[in-house]
């Protein structure tokens, strides 16, 4: 059933690049450039891209953080599934902790959804769009990990305890599944770094 | 989402030796997946190698053809590494493979529509709203 709710985001998300794709295409003002937009000044240089990049390694640290979590979810090493589930949401809420770091910064600088000070006004409409509904997710799944690491701590799984996914005793299936929407967050998010902000 | 397929290819031998681990040892297979930490690890660390490499294209500048190339083969790579290894698709059944992987790839034929199509809208602005001094 992940899998099947994973497709139709995939469509959701599909739509978003696409409608940024067309609107990036069709407008006759020239597109702001992503890498000065986005650039941080530390010190007195200017990095280009250097927040953005920064996320992309958390978000990927956390995919694999994941990934290891599934594996000993297998293994029902209970301890190490939990630890590395907390460690993936902690990642994940870093993650959304700096973006709305970079949304401060954009709207302090101007940005809005109908117009910005560097270009093309649709710009600010995609960039909250594609960014906020990848943040929404994030957050989703950060608090999913919460609920079910704390279930993986507490055994639930191996006393088939009554609960939310629960019921059958000895089935990690879940940690799997909440891991299959963590990494299909992590995969949109190489779509948005390379479209949206390396195009 | 077209060449998600290469990278899974490369991921066959891999694959098939765990099969063969799996049937071996006879239980993990029904009791879900064992692959060792190993595996992992090194997958993350070529996600890491991967996206320092699409950030490098951007710090250096490059443009054109190029740039486009690079950046579209570092996503597609990084796609697929994901979608393979992390998502255990390379171990799923082929048919859930096809069922999920095929319909994003004909998004491909939505994609190809809207370029025309803001091809054609561009022009029209550019004729219609053109400044006339």
């Amino acid at each position: 059933m992940m899998w099947i709710f994973l497709l139709s985001d995939t469509f959701i998300f599909s739509c978003f690049l696409l409608s940024y794709m067309t609107t990036r295409m069709s407008t006759t003002v020239p597109w702001p450039n992503p890498s000065e937009v986005f650039a941080l000044t530390v010190g007195d240089k200017k990095i280009p891209l250097i927040l953005i990049a920064i996320m992309t390694f958390i978000l990927i640290s956390s995919s694999g953080t994941m990934a290891m979590a599934v594996n000993f979810g297998y293994r029902r090493d209970r301890a190490k599934t939990a630890a590395l589930m907390l460690a993936t949401a902690a990642f994940g809420a870093t993650f959304v902790g700096m973006q709305a770091f970079e949304w401060t910064k954009l709207i302090m600088e101007g940005v809005r959804p109908w117009g910005n000070p560097w270009g093309a006004e649709q710009f600010g409409s995609s960039f909250f769009m594609i960014t906020g509904f990848h943040g929404t997710h994030v957050t989703i799944g950060v608090i999913f990990l919460v609920a079910i690491a704390r279930k993986v701590w507490r055994g639930d799984f191996d006393v088939g305890r009554r609960g939310f996914f629960t019921s059958r005793k000895g089935h990690y299936e879940i940690v799997e599944i909440t891991g299959l929407y963590w990494h299909f967050v992590d995969l949109v998010w190489v779509f948005i770094f390379a479209l949206f902000y390396l195009w | 989402m077209t060449n998600v397929a290469v990278p899974m290819e490369g991921q066959q031998h891999l694959l098939h030796a765990h099969v063969h681990d799996a049937l071996a040892s006879g239980a993990s297979h029904t009791k879900g997946q064992q692959h060792p930490i190993k595996l992992y690890l090194v997958v993350w660390g070529w996600l890491f190698v991967l996206s320092t490499c699409s950030y490098l294209v951007d710090y250096f500048g490059l443009h054109g053809h190029l740039r486009w190339s690079l950046i579209l083969l570092f996503m597609v790579l990084k796609a697929g590494l994901i979608v393979a290894v992390f998502m255990h698709m390379a171990w799923e059944r082929l048919a859930l493979a096809y069922a999920i992987l095929l319909p994003p790839v004909l998004v491909l034929v939505f994609v190809a529509i809207m370029v025309f199509e803001s091809d054609y809208t561009h022009l029209i602005r550019v004729i219609s709203f053109a400044p006339t001094a």
